[in-house]
């Protein structure tokens, strides 16, 4: 495994079909090559329909590829099961979505916690309870450990979502428009958070977007067209600013 | 959020979230666990009220010598001239031979409680000018009382067999005109006659037995119907008073005597009985099903509602296995809660009706002590059931896909 690298992610030829073997089986990736150092920031965009979200979701185990292979921290994941798969979404991936998905029935200090107390893997549940507290210090949230989320505004909420993916320290969080439903001020101050978190801990980051303004400010911009990377190259602007 | 654990966290929050639908299903349930839990306990005791009434003082089992029988001087051919009637023979008072033989054998058969030896006979009681036709069983009181609950029939007096000593129901003695102490002449058809001094009055269940009953030491019995040493038939219990024709089955094959069941005797009850017991058994079975249907919709419909949770808990790492064990857990609480409340439900029923329903004595037809355990039984069958009710939506839950239940 030592000998594939330091890469965090390495995709060859990556295809995904989604009704395979039916009438309407429709190939969403056409064959994806990518790699991903750790500690990168990175912006995915590209056009609705051009298989963002499905490539997030290969990367993020939650589908499996219909052909080529993914290594993930050196480990070739393509033919895990669907409990290897579950396992290491837990270990090493954090997840930020779109609507935030919480959920509504624990608080959001309680939302942070529970990655950790589905496997406490010999954490005690105090450690645990810090540690959450701490994340939602963290992201601002002091005042609102208690709080269901809906009784948070739908900023408020995504700096829970962000809290929850980082608890347990993943190398790589990958995030689906995690400012797609806030204003731009809110949007601003949500991606400024996960600079801050990639900054400060080295986590990186994999961030679909439709905001140009957003995608200008990460490390790295690749687009995503047809189920083909069109381009891909470092954003120099964004690494020597900010 | 406590040390439970994810699944329990999970499973009572989802619970406790769904406040409505788990209020409804559990309330539900408990309706169901409250029939079920009533009509056992009603039909226990109407029918073990008429099943007393019933036996009484019989015992379940007699074993007693074959009848003695005409045999036809000519049979075969329809040539040879035939008798036209065979006239039964009359009974005479037969004994068993070798019976602490068989009764030892009896004893050590399966199903079989306690055996007593008995000489019965019918005779006279006479005290004054009142004379009364009675039915004699002399035995051996320490094991009749094994055979038949004589101690709690007692009215009044101790139960004590001297010879000399009778224990009399009490419209005998009325009847005699004697009160607890008295003697009165016991006559056997036989000719035998002796002075007997009444020990305990008895309350054999129905007027007809206690107007006819008198319980004599064995020894004393013998000597009035002259059958010194001898007995007329053993008595018998069983340990499951509905299985006695099986045991009289078995008693039959070994001994080569006469047997007599309960059940045989009083075959109308027997069928009532069974009858009702498969009805009941049907009631009870329906009414778990449609149980079990409704925490299995109410659960399935869980599932559905809450698809985007299953979806987030599953992107974050939980397994198929603990998706499926936060469901079945809900099950197992909703068959556990429903459970306790039906046996409350069922509790405050049995106390209102044991108020209202009674016997032709005026007593409760049910008592208020039954078994206790049945509380255990119905609670822990109630958890398997909610677990077994709980599988196919734990399963639909655990085979959710998260990619899709997230997507919307």
């Amino acid at each position: 495994m030592a000998s594939v690298g330091t890469s965090l992610i390495r995709l060859a030829g990556l295809r995904k079909t989604y009704n395979e073997g039916l009438p309407n089986a429709e190939e969403v990736l056409h064959g994806v090559d990518l790699e991903m150092q750790p500690g990168e920031f990175t912006a995915l965009i590209g056009p609705s329909g051009s298989g963002k979200s499905t490539l997030l979701n290969a990367l993020g185990l939650l589908e499996t590829a219909t052909g080529g292979s993914y290594r993930l921290g050196g480990q070739d994941v393509t033919k895990f099961s669907d409990n290897e798969r579950t396992l290491a979404r837990h270990d090493q991936l954090g997840f930020i979505f779109q609507f935030h998905h919480l959920l509504p029935a624990f608080s959001a200090l309680e939302n942070v916690m529970l990655p950790a107390l589905m496997r406490p893997q010999g954490i005690t549940e105090k450690i645990m309870r810090e540690r959450a507290g701490g994340l939602l210090d963290a992201v601002g949230l002091q005042d609102a450990h208690h709080k269901k989320p809906q009784e948070l505004s739908g900023g408020m909420q995504q700096r829970v979502a962000i809290a929850r993916a980082l608890v347990l320290a993943p190398q790589l969080v990958l995030a689906d428009e995690p400012t797609g439903n806030l204003d731009t001020q809110t949007s601003d101050s949500i991606f400024a958070l996960l600079r801050q978190f990639n900054r400060e801990r080295g986590t990186a980051l994999l961030i679909v977007t439709h905001d140009q303004r957003l995608a200008a400010q990460c490390d790295r911009i690749i687009e995503l067209v047809d189920g083909r990377i069109a381009s891909d190259h470092p954003n120099a602007v964004a690494g020597a600013g900010a | 959020m406590t040390a439970l654990g994810f699944e329990w966290t999970v499973a009572l929050r989802f619970l406790r979230e769904g406040r409505m639908q788990t209020a409804l299903i559990i309330g539900g349930a408990g309706i169901g666990v409250a029939v079920i839990f009533f009509i056992t306990a009603v039909l226990t005791g109407v029918q073990s009220d008429l099943i007393r009434r019933v036996t009484g003082a019989q015992p379940h089992i007699i074993i007693k010598p074959p009848e003695e029988t005409v045999a036809p001087l000519v049979t075969g051919d329809s040539d040879q001239p035939r008798l036209a009637a065979i006239q039964a023979r009359p009974q005479r008072l037969t004994t068993i031979d070798g019976w602490p033989a068989l009764a030892r054998s009896a004893e050590a058969t399966p199903g079989v409680l306690a055996v007593a030896p008995v000489a019965s006979g019918a005779a006279l009681g006479i005290k004054g000018d009142a004379s009364r036709a009675i039915v004699l069983v002399g035995t051996e009181l320490d094991r009749y009382l094994r055979v038949v609950r004589l101690d709690d029939k007692i009215k009044s007096g101790v139960l004590h067999l001297e010879p000399g000593d009778v224990l009399v129901g009490i419209e005998l003695a009325k009847d005699l005109g004697a009160v607890l102490g008295d003697r009165f002449r016991i006559q056997s058809a036989q000719g035998g006659s002796d002075v007997f001094r009444i020990r305990a009055l008895l309350d054999l269940g129905s007027k007809d037995l206690n107007r006819r009953y008198v319980y004599i030491d064995l020894r004393a019995a013998q000597s009035l119907l002259g059958i010194p040493g001898k007995i007329t038939n053993l008595d018998v219990s069983v340990r499951e008073l509905m299985s006695a024709d099986i045991v009289a089955g078995r008693l039959r094959v070994q001994s080569g005597q006469l047997i007599e069941s309960w059940i045989q005797n009083n075959n109308f009850i027997f069928t009532a009985i069974s009858n009702q017991n498969i009805m009941t058994l049907l009631i009870k079975v329906f009414i778990t099903i449609v149980v079990a249907l409704g925490i299995a919709s109410v659960l399935v419909v869980s599932v559905v509602q809450k698809r985007k949770e299953i979806g987030i808990l599953r992107a974050v790492g939980a397994t198929r296995r603990q998706m499926q064990s936060v469901f079945l857990l809900q099950g197992l609480v909703v068959g556990v809660c429903g459970a306790l409340l039906g046996s409350g439900l069922g509790f405050l029923l049995i106390i209102i009706f044991s108020r209202v329903l009674r016997n032709a004595e005026g007593q409760a037809l049910f008592s208020l002590d039954f078994d206790y355990s049945l509380v255990g039984i119905v609670v822990a069958s109630a958890a398997v059931l909610g677990l077994l009710s709980a599988v196919l939506p734990a399963r639909n839950a655990a085979r959710l896909d998260p990619a899709q239940a997230i997507r919307g």
